[in-house]
Parts: C-alpha cells; sequence; structure tokens
C-alpha cells in the first residue's frame, strides 16, 4: 500500500517538476544559514562559518541529486530526458534523419503490404463458421474441376465429411422487368449454405430438399453487395420474380453482409441451384461423367477426421470411380485443399512466400544500411562519448541513449511506413483488375497487420541501434579525448564495410529478379501466340441469355458473323465457341487417339490436345497462319463428314510431319474418325507460360453451342468500333446482352501473373536500388568528411585529382564492386524461382546480366557523386587554418 | 579525537520519526540538530542525507510539512508526525527493539549456553 502511494505521487511528480524544485532549494538554502548562524554564535568568521556549514552538510549537489531520485521515477526521468535528447540531437542532422526514416518507411511497408496480402490470401480461412475443419477436394493435380456425377458420388460414398457441397459459375442476363444486365453468380449444389453452416440475412436459403432433378429449383439468393448495389436493400425483394436469360425465378433470400462465396478473389452476385443451370445455359452439362462442370467440391469433416484420413477415404472413393468409368475417369487423385484457393492455392502461396522473402531482405537490407550509418555516426560521436563518459556517466547510460535514439528513428520510420501501406492497400482493395470479372483482392488492415508493422519496426530498430554498442563499451575517455576523433583510421575490414557489402550484394539480388522480370514481360507481350490480338475485337454472347433454342442458334450466328463483316473497316469476322485462346485462362483438353486405335483407354492417348470450335472465318479473323491444306468452309456442315485444323504440334504426334497429315485420319475422346483437312501455326492457348501445345479446331457448325465469341478484325480504332459492333447487334436482337473487349485487354487476365509479379518485382527492385543508393553514399561522405584533412594535405603537396579520389572513395567503390558480384551471382540462382511465375524469365540473358551491372555502376556513380566534388573541392588552406 | 560511527542503514528514518514524535514539529535543520545531540554527537550524520529521507516520509504519509517562521524569523518547512507516522513509529520501535534485544543475546553468548 505504502509503496504504491509513493510510486504514484511519484509518477505524479515526473509530470509536474518546477514548485518542488524551488522548494528544495529554500530548504537547503534556509538549513544552511541556520548551521552557518550557529557557527558563527561559537566564534568562527562568517566565511569559515559558512565552509563549515557546508562540510557539515555534505555535498548539495549529490543531496539535490538523491532528492530528485527520491521523489521522481528514474527511469521515466532519464527515458524522457533521452527522448528529448535524441530529438534535439535528430533535429540537429536532418539529412541523416531523414535517409533513415525513408529508408525504413520503405522496408516497413514492404513488409506490411506483403504481410496484408499474405494474411488475406493466404492465412486467413474463408468468412465461414468453423472454417478450420472447411476443406475443399482437388482432383488431379493442382485443379478443382471435375464433373456432376463424379460429384455425387463422392458425396455419397465418401465416409469422412459431413457434407459434400459444390458449384460452379453462371454468367447470365439477370433482368429484373426494366433492362436486362450481365450478372455473375454461383451455381450451388441445393445443400451449398446448409454445408456451409450460413444463415440468410434476409428470406431463406434453398436446401438439397428444393432439388428434383434438373430446372425444379427456379430460386435465387442475392449477394449482400449485389442487393444492396441493385435493389438498393429493399426487402421486399423476396418473393419477386426475375429474368435469369429469360426464364422466371423466384428471389427467395439475401446472403449475410460477410459471406462472398467460396472463393477468396470472386464475389459473386448471386447463387442459384446448379439443378438449374441447365435451364440458363440452354445445354446440360451436368448428366455427363467428362466433362468439368464442377468448379470446387467442398465441405466440413465429421469431428475427429484428420485430414490425412479424408484424403485416404477420397482417394478410395476416386479409385472406384476409375475402375467403374475407365473412358471418362482419368488417373487423377484426389486430396484436400484449403478452400477458397483449390486451383491457385499452390502458385499463389509460392508467389507469396517468394514476396514474403523478398521483402524480408528489403527489410535486413535497410537494416545493413541503418546499422552502417548508426556505426558511421557512432564514430562520429565518439568524441562526444568519450566526454560524457569522462563526466561520470555510465555506459549502460549512454547505450540507453543510443537505443532510444534508434526506436525513435525506428518508431518514425514503422508510422510513415504504415501510413504508406495503409495507403497502398486501399488502392488494392478496391482494384478490379479485370472489369468484366467479379474479381477483386479481398485485402483489410487490421490490428494483425499493425502490430507486424511495429514489431517489425521495434526489432528493426533495436538491430541497427546495437551496431555501434561495441564501438561504446570500448571507447577509452581518456585516449579520444587526448588524441582527437581521427585517431583510429588504420583498421582494414570493418563491421561497417561488411554492413554494405550485405546490404549491396542483396539490393543486387533485387535488382536482378526485377530485371528479369520485367525483361521476360516484355518478352511475353511481343511473344508469337499463335495469332494477332492486336487490332482484333472479341465479342462475347450467350443465345440462351435471350431465349434461344438449339435449332435457332448457327442461323443467328451466321447472321451476327455477317453483320459484323458489313460494318465499314472491318476486315474479316470469324467465331469460337467457349473461349477463344489466352481468354480468361479458359481452354479445354481432350483426348485424342492414332486411327488404329480401337480400344479407348487412357493409356492409349496419343495425344491431349485443346479442342476449339470455330467458324471458317475465324483463321483469318484471328491471324493465324494456315501452313497446309484448307481452313473450313460453309459446306462443313452437320451432314459433311467429320473434319478438322491441327496445329503443327498436334500434325507432329499424330502423323510425323505438317504435310504428310493432312487428309489423314485421327479419332476423337469418343471415337469419332475426323480428317485432318488443314494445319495451322502453333500457338499458346492457355497460358503464356506453356510450352507448344497441341490444338485441333473442329467446325463450328457440326457442334453448334449458343455461347460464343466473335472475333472481329479491322484497321479501325477500337472505341469506334466497339460502338459500331453494339449497335449491329441491337439491330439484330435488342435483348441479348453481349460484353466487347479487345483481345489485348481480355489477354491482361493470362498475363495478370506475371504483371503482377513484375510489378512487385520492379517496385522491390526500385527499393533496392534507392537502398543501395542511400547505402553507399552514407560510406562514401562518411569516409570523405572523416579525411578531409588528410585529403587537403595532400593536394597541397601538389597530388592528382585522381589520386585523391581514389584515396577518398577507392574503398566505397571497391565494396560496391564486391557487393554487386555477389549479388548477381545469387540473383542468377534466385531467378530460376521466377521461371515459374514469368514468361522465358531466364537469368542467363546478356542483357540482363548487362543491365544488371551498368545499374549498379550507375547508382554507384550516383551515390558517390556528391562525396567526390566534395573530396575535389577541399581548399587546403582552409582547412589548414581550421585545426 | 572521538570516533564518529556512521549512520546505520535505514535507521534515519526511525529516528526523525522519533524526534518528531517527541519534540513536535520541527524544521530539517532542529530535526538535524536533534539528531546528533540525542546520539551524544556520536553520530558523523551529513546532514543533507536528511532531506530525501523527510520526502520520503512524507510521500508515504508518515509525516507531513507546512511552512513556517524559524528562530531568525525566515520562512522554514516545519515537519511534523501524522497518525499514520505515529502508527509506523511504534511498529518500527517494536522492530528495532527485537532486533536489539537479539543482537544483544548474540554478542552475549557464551560457549556453555551452547552446549
Amino acid at each position: 500500500m505504502r509503496s504504491l502511494r509513493r510510486l504514484l505521487t511519484r509518477m505524479a511528480n515526473s509530470a509536474a517538476r518546477r514548485a518542488e524544485e524551488d522548494r528544495m532549494r529554500e530548504e537547503i538554502e534556509e538549513h544552511l544559514a541556520l548551521l552557518t548562524a550557529e557557527n558563527i554564535r561559537a566564534g568562527l568568521s562568517p566565511a569559515e562559518a559558512r565552509r563549515q556549514a557546508l562540510l557539515k552538510f555534505g555535498g548539495v549537489e549529490a543531496t539535490q541529486e538523491d532528492y530528485r531520485a527520491e521523489r521522481r521515477l528514474l527511469v521515466i526521468e532519464h527515458l524522457v530526458q533521452d527522448v528529448r535528447f535524441g530529438l534535439r540531437m535528430l533535429r540537429k542532422s536532418p539529412g541523416f534523419t531523414g535517409v533513415a526514416v525513408v529508408t525504413l518507411a520503405l522496408a516497413i511497408s514492404a513488409n506490411a503490404v506483403v504481410f496484408g496480402l499474405m494474411d488475406a490470401l493466404v492465412l486467413r480461412p474463408l468468412d465461414v463458421p468453423e472454417a478450420e475443419t472447411l476443406w475443399g477436394t482437388r482432383y488431379g493435380i493442382d485443379t478443382g474441376f471435375q464433373s456432376y456425377p463424379n460429384y455425387l458420388d463422392l458425396r455419397d460414398r465418401n465416409r469422412t465429411f459431413e457434407g459434400l457441397a459444390a458449384f460452379s459459375f453462371a454468367f447470365v442476363g439477370l433482368d429484373t422487368g426494366k433492362h436486362p444486365s450481365l450478372a455473375s453468380g454461383f451455381a450451388t449444389t441445393g445443400n451449398y449454405f446448409d454445408v456451409l453452416r450460413i444463415e440468410p440475412h434476409l428470406g431463406r436459403f434453398f436446401h438439397a430438399s428444393d432439388e428434383h432433378g434438373p430446372g425444379s429449383a427456379p430460386y435465387l439468393v442475392l449477394s449482400h453487395a449485389y442487393w444492396h448495389g441493385r435493389f438498393q436493400d429493399d426487402p421486399g425483394v423476396v418473393g419477386r420474380t426475375v429474368l435469369l436469360n429469360k426464364h422466371p425465378f423466384t428471389v427467395i433470400g439475401v446472403a449475410p453482409p460477410g459471406f462472398r462465396g467460396t472463393l477468396l478473389f470472386v464475389s459473386p452476385d448471386f447463387f442459384m441451384p446448379i439443378v438449374n443451370q441447365g435451364q440458363v445455359d440452354g445445354e446440360n452439362a451436368l448428366p455427363a461423367r467428362g466433362t468439368q462442370a464442377i468448379f470446387e467440391v467442398l465441405g466440413h469433416l465429421k469431428p475427429g477426421v484428420t485430414p490425412e484420413q479424408a484424403v485416404a477415404d477420397v482417394s478410395a472413393v476416386g479409385a472406384y470411380l476409375e475402375k467403374t468409368y475407365p473412358k471418362e475417369f482419368g488417373q487423377k487423385s484426389f486430396s484436400l485443399a484449403q478452400p477458397g484457393l483449390t486451383s491457385f492455392g499452390g502458385p499463389v502461396r509460392a508467389f507469396m512466400t517468394g514476396l514474403m522473402l523478398l521483402a524480408g531482405l528489403i527489410l535486413l537490407a535497410a537494416c545493413a544500411n541503418l546499422g552502417s550509418l548508426f556505426a558511421a555516426r557512432a564514430a562520429d560521436r565518439s568524441r562526444e562519448v568519450a566526454l560524457r563518459l569522462a563526466l561520470g556517466s555510465s555506459r549502460a547510460r549512454i547505450l540507453q541513449q543510443l537505443l532510444t535514439e534508434a526506436v525513435l528513428i525506428s518508431l518514425a520510420g514503422g508510422a510513415a511506413g504504415l501510413l504508406g501501406s495503409i495507403a497502398v492497400m486501399r488502392r488494392l482493395s478496391t482494384w478490379q483488375p479485370f472489369p468484366a470479372a467479379p474479381i477483386h483482392v479481398p485485402v483489410s488492415l487490421d490490428a494483425k497487420t499493425y502490430a507486424v508493422a511495429f514489431v517489425l519496426a521495434v526489432v528493426s530498430g533495436l538491430l541497427f541501434g546495437i551496431v555501434p554498442v561495441r564501438q561504446v563499451l570500448r571507447a577509452n575517455p581518456y585516449e579520444v579525448v587526448k588524441a582527437g576523433p581521427s585517431g583510429r583510421t588504420g583498421r582494414r575490414w570493418t563491421l561497417r564495410d561488411a554492413l554494405l557489402v550485405v546490404q549491396i550484394a542483396i539490393c543486387a539480388v533485387l535488382v536482378t529478379s526485377s530485371l528479369v522480370a520485367v525483361r521476360g514481360l516484355v518478352r511475353s507481350l511481343h511473344g508469337d501466340y499463335g495469332f494477332e490480338p492486336g487490332k482484333a475485337m472479341l465479342v462475347s454472347t450467350n443465345l440462351a441469355m435471350a431465349g434461344y433454342r438449339a435449332d435457332q442458334v448457327l442461323p443467328m450466328q451466321d447472321r451476327m458473323i455477317a453483320a459484323m463483316e458489313t460494318i465499314p473497316g472491318v476486315e474479316k469476322a470469324g467465331l469460337v465457341n467457349s473461349y477463344p485462346p489466352l481468354v480468361y485462362g479458359a481452354g479445354t483438353r481432350v483426348k485424342a487417339y492414332k486411327e488404329d486405335t480401337a480400344d479407348l483407354r487412357p493409356s492409349n492417348v496419343a495425344s491431349v490436345p485443346y479442342r476449339y470450335e470455330v467458324s471458317p472465318g475465324y483463321f483469318q479473323a484471328a491471324g493465324t497462319a494456315v501452313l497446309a491444306g484448307r481452313t473450313f468452309s460453309a459446306h462443313d456442315g452437320a451432314e459433311a463428314p467429320a473434319v478438322a485444323v491441327i496445329n503443327r504440334t498436334l500434325a507432329g504426334q499424330m502423323f510425323g510431319s505438317v504435310a504428310g497429315s493432312v487428309a489423314r485420319h485421327y479419332r476423337l475422346q469418343d471415337g469419332t474418325r475426323v480428317q485432318v483437312v488443314g494445319v495451322v501455326e502453333d500457338g499458346k492457348y492457355r497460358s503464356l507460360t506453356e510450352e507448344q501445345p497441341p490444338a485441333m479446331f473442329l467446325p463450328a457448325r457440326q457442334s453448334p453451342s449458343s455461347k460464343s465469341w466473335l472475333v472481329v478484325r479491322s484497321t479501325r480504332d477500337p472505341q469506334q468500333l466497339a460502338g459500331a459492333i453494339r449497335s449491329e447487334l441491337r439491330a439484330l436482337d435488342a435483348g441479348l446482352p453481349a460484353a466487347i473487349d479487345t483481345w489485348n485487354n481480355l489477354l491482361d487476365v493470362v498475363l495478370f501473373p506475371s504483371r503482377v509479379a513484375t510489378m512487385a518485382l520492379g517496385v522491390l527492385g526500385l527499393m533496392g536500388a534507392m537502398l543501395s543508393i542511400t547505402g553507399v553514399f552514407g560510406m562514401a561522405a562518411y569516409s570523405v568528411s572523416k579525411r578531409l584533412r588528410e585529403l587537403g594535405i595532400r593536394l597541397a603537396l601538389g597530388a592528382q585529382r585522381r589520386q585523391v579520389l581514389s584515396a577518398a572513395l577507392g574503398r566505397a567503390v571497391r565494396l560496391l564492386a564486391l557487393g554487386s558480384a555477389a549479388g548477381l551471382l545469387l540473383g542468377v540462382l534466385a531467378s530460376r524461382v521466377l521461371a515459374f511465375v514469368v514468361y522465358q524469365a531466364t537469368p542467363r540473358d546478356p542483357l540482363v546480366l548487362a543491365g544488371v551491372v551498368l545499374a549498379m555502376s550507375l547508382l554507384g556513380l550516383l551515390a558517390t557523386w556528391i562525396p567526390a566534388q566534395r573530396a575535389l573541392s577541399v581548399d587546403p588552406a582552409m582547412l589548414m587554418r581550421d585545426e | 579525537m572521538k570516533r564518529k560511527s556512521p549512520v546505520p542503514q535505514g535507521t534515519l528514518a526511525l529516528m526523525v520519526l522519533k524526534t518528531l514524535d517527541v519534540l513536535g514539529p520541527q524544521h530539517g535543520y532542529g530535526i538535524a540538530r536533534r539528531i546528533e545531540q540525542i546520539s551524544g554527537n556520536l553520530l558523523a550524520l551529513n546532514q543533507g542525507t536528511l532531506y530525501p529521507v523527510l520526502l520520503k516520509l512524507e510521500q508515504e504519509g508518515a509525516i507531513d510539512s507546512d511552512w513556517g517562521a524559524s528562530e531568525n524569523n525566515r520562512r522554514a518547512r516545519f515537519y511534523r508526525l501524522t497518525r499514520e507516522g505515529r502508527k509506523r513509529l511504534q511498529a518500527e520501535t517494536r522492530d528495532w527493539e527485537h532486533t536489539a534485544a537479539m543482537i544483544g543475546r548474540f554478542v552475549d553468548v557464551k560457549p556453555e549456553d551452547l552446549s
């Protein structure tokens, strides 16, 4: 009790000080006066009386110190002192402070942003109840695609999941009675919400009991965001009927605000029963076992079941399916995956880990940088330190002071960095990389990120703050005060130099990898895709959305192609079913057999080409070169023999040569015998990193689909053309929703990963470059200022400029060269990793190597320029006078 | 010359409290004089060390202080014992007597006492 009261009083006293100080002084004065008076009474002279009084009292200053120590809390007192002194010292050298704070702010913000992304994409589970037991199933290496019948078997035959739900995507024209607009959502199994244990915000959800075969559940659940945006939070929407692709659906409920489906990157507008998807799309893909109608299957594990048990269980079902349906079911294994990232979990995680590593390197480089700055500063202040030691300060006290300064800087840097990262995150969370797709990056800064940034700042502050500790501990006040600060410069290899080399090496790694990435991206932009995306517009339509029946599809598509070709400036228009190459990373691969294969088993597959169904004008419109034979004509219809155009790779795999393949035959997945009528050049179909995949093109007339893309090649400006295309389509059918974009824009989706990687690496590389500039600059400026006197004498004695420069900056340049070489080597090794993300990322590219060397030398030049000028402009006479 | 002993650790507070208890309110100088007087001038007291002790006691609530006039009519700070201080004095006196008695017995101990 007593000590608590004292503590509180002392804390209060630490805040308010003046009055107390006066009281103490007055009391002591009075005491001394009384003592003196008594001594005078005893017969001493006034002066001697005063002296004796002082002796009797003891050291006045010491008493005052004791008194102060007693009165307030010393720790706080010292801290306040240190902070004030530190702030004063930092204000006195704004250059140093600025460089240090900016360096740290860069590093901290890079780390905070990367951590925020990591948290959002990898660490944070989906925002659903009990997410820890929720798992997705994976079929094959890294794809979630599987067919609906496979899903049903998996759902009914597994023994480890409480329930399994599945979903795929639905892109529809949604008509509320006014104007139809495109909307995208999930087509889910009836048990979806029950499996996820989600409660509706409004109305009700659909359940497994609502499913009674195809088209039996015309119900619609809206996402909260879509309800808010499209229906203005109108609670009366429940019970209303809306049209999906002209088919009536009843809105039965609204999902809760936090629920954005079960994919991290995608926020669906609505949820509809998967049994009704066929009705909306106009073609029912659900019953076929060989399709990939399901995007992801997921569910909660039963209590007490481990993921390993679940994998074994699911694999057993897979083995059963493989045995029962050898034709449709490939030799792929089942496994479990983190839901939300199913098909891109691996790459995203790898990318984030890589980014985290690089950001960590940045922080390390910044710490090394600041460490050498602080060491230099401590060396400059060795006189001050020596003086304080000589005056009786303890080493611990001096260290505390230095550390306080370091932490002050790190806190300022951390705060600035956090502000920067908040700005970046704001941009990211509202960023929609593709206007047409409901894709967003779900980042938000939360307490966790703040905490990480704070801890990083303090830890790095302590890290670079302790660099000069050794210097202080070894300081000998007597020596320093006697000899002056420049007493010891003879050491060959200091900690500071090592730090600088490490830092430059790290920066060179970053610069190397960013150059590799940039070069890869540039190459992929000018790569050979097997078609010419420039000057080509893509028009996506789904005739099922406008209520066309299957037999009306072909004539309408013919009319659309013809209408496109009447637009002035259009050279050619063609059509491709499903998706064109490199759009949305979609692309279907099918099995193909040689003509003489009778047994269509998976082991007899000759090739697994991409399959496209195209109109006669497609090749010309897409700009794909024909190498041999012909393309399709209007005569290749339903009654004509089955024909195909194949690419060079498939020709090689099937028949050995391009010339020898025309007029030959091969078999499709279902055994159909097709004749090759032409061979076209190779290309890229699903991603830019794939190597020369095989592909085949079949006539769209022989397998019509209501979902198709028009390819329109013209000589006109895309913007004007888009307007013309829209009005032509409206003239044909005003109720048909269409999405129009340039092929190049749509390529962005495919380029997205490498673009993001390049952007991230570019930013990190830039940071690395800035760090190495500040590092080398600090070192060079310091060594020049240290040796200014020596340089002056040399100049006075007639040294050449070159000699002076090499004396002043030789070490900095040597360190730079050493660090760069090490970094370049490491960077080349690190870039192998990049090859997974970035197209044609090869570090053994002379241009990249030359670029790194050039960049590092330019950086060196830039960083040593000012110190060099200073060294050269030394005026010996002035310097001599100074000393 | 008389040998003066230093003030034993932690006893100064007790001396201060006792002085104030016996003589009523005193200023710092007075307390110092009295302590020296009572100890028969055998204590080597640096009078300045008194002040941190006074402050500590005041912060702990054992004493209180007010401005008043000293003998030569100058402003001086007068300290007096509070109720809590009186209680503390009793407690510490008891403690001290215990300790003194115990040490006394140790000092007086003879070999035959322990056999």
